[in-house]
């Protein structure tokens, strides 16, 4: 259990997606202008990123991974060269069910993620995520906390980031730093913050 | 709308339109791979050929793909070439791929080169769409060997791995900076970086939401 808290903890706030790993920058930038909206979309960047972790691990463990393919008599086979093409793939279908899901029994969700939801296939930190998994070799219940906790991560920054931004524009900023200039350099602070977190041991 | 030329596609978005410092697409990884000179030419080249070929190949196809799964044939395309590129980083260049470690394969979702299949690929002949992929990986590698060389030279003192600054634990002159090293400090030279190009290019400049009113008391105005 200390395990799975550690990693959770570790993967919120050491290892920030958005903030250590500039992952998901474009959307990061793009929709934080208003607390609300990036709040939805944090919310369903955590449940996509919950779900498309743990069943990547699963294709990666059984289908792609050096010998995976033993179960089906095929020892030598190793799949592992097509593991981008197949994560996208997932990827891609995971978040178009549950498109189709909320939209037929959670309709109140569905308007609320409605124009998010699809916005979150090409989001890196989804990808990265995966990708990190893969990498780190995470197992099934490691790769559940590591999904939910860098969703959570994400979206912790990406409003902590539209709060900033809400009182920002009240400000005088120069000429040429007005709006996408600014933002990098209100990030470059946040992520500055962040890193106080880096000595964390637990 | 007239055609444009292949030199305009090509030089357009290094400057005037820089995918980076005016469309804010692809920067997750304009970000992570800039520490030091090395990895941020390999992921500019890996880039700007992935978007060249892909938009080639979609163009090819483009009267072929029916609209509605025109995602999934481009994520198709893209996918397999980024396959290809780290096989060739894998078997070529093992501890370069080592270092760039996730951000190879996130080129796959690298806004650049799904932005430029879908917004310039698919309405275009195979050769133009093919130079304007090259032209804005051109654009993307303008910006990623810039902060690559500010950040490996003021904070290592290197550049490419050979000492250009003798570092004071060498026994040189030069105390090396750190910070630029770290994360954040890729976000504060690509937000001065966009300041300089906005200096240049006064009409990229975005207008403020708000405008400061300006500061009188009441009874100076009196």
């Amino acid at each position: 259990m200390e395990h799975y808290i550690s990693l959770f903890v570790k993967a919120v706030f050491v290892e920030n997606m958005a903030l250590a790993f500039f992952l998901g920058m474009c959307t990061f930038i793009a929709i934080s202008k208003k607390v609300e909206t990036a709040i939805g979309l944090g919310i369903a960047v955590i449940v996509v990123q919950g779900i498309t972790v743990p069943a990547n691990n699963l294709i990666y463990t059984y289908l792609l991974k050096d010998g995976a393919l033993a179960w089906a008599g095929l020892p030598d086979v190793d799949l592992s060269f097509l593991g981008l093409l197949s994560y996208i793939g997932v990827i891609a279908a995971i978040v178009q069910i549950l498109e189709m899901l909320l939209d037929k029994f959670v309709p109140a969700l569905y308007n609320a993620l409605g124009v998010f939801l699809p916005l979150i296939t090409v989001n890196c930190a989804i990808m990265g995520g995966t990708l990190f998994m893969v990498e780190r070799d995470y197992n099934l219940s490691e790769s559940v906390v590591y999904g939910f906790a860098s969703g959570t991560s994400w979206a912790l920054a990406i409003a902590l980031l539209a709060a900033i931004r809400e009182k920002l524009k009240y400000s005088d900023v120069p000429d040429g730093l007005q709006g996408l200039g600014i933002t990098f350099i209100t990030i470059g602070l946040m992520s500055l913050g962040f890193m106080s977190f880096s000595g964390v041991q637990l | 709308m007239s055609q444009p030329t292949i030199k305009q596609v090509l030089l357009d978005p290094v400057f005037n339109n820089n995918p980076i410092g005016l469309q804010m697409l692809g920067i997750c990884s304009a970000l992570a791979v800039t520490s030091n000179l090395n990895t941020a030419l390999v992921m500019s080249i890996a880039l700007t050929l992935v978007c060249g070929f892909s938009n080639l190949f979609i163009s090819l196809i483009r009267s072929q793909i029916p609209s509605s799964i025109r995602m999934i044939v481009q994520m198709v395309i893209i996918a397999s070439l980024v396959i290809l590129v780290d096989q060739v980083l894998k078997a070529y260049a093992y501890s370069l791929s080592k270092q760039l470690s996730v951000f190879v394969g996130l080129i796959i979702t690298n806004c650049i080169v799904m932005g430029r299949a879908e917004a310039f690929a698919m309405q275009n002949p195979p050769v133009l769409s093919f130079f304007d992929g090259i032209g804005n990986g051109l654009g993307y590698s303008i910006m990623l060997i810039g902060l690559g060389i500010v950040r490996e030279l003021f904070g290592a003192g290197k550049l490419m791995g050979y000492t250009v600054f003798q570092s004071i634990n060498d026994g040189g002159w030069y105390l090396p900076n750190g910070m630029l090293l770290l994360p954040p400090s890729a976000f504060f030279l690509i937000g001065l970086f966009i300041w300089a190009i906005r200096v240049w290019k006064k009409e990229q400049v975005e207008a403020p939401d708000f405008r400061m009113a300006p500061q009188v008391s009441k009874q100076e105005a009196y």
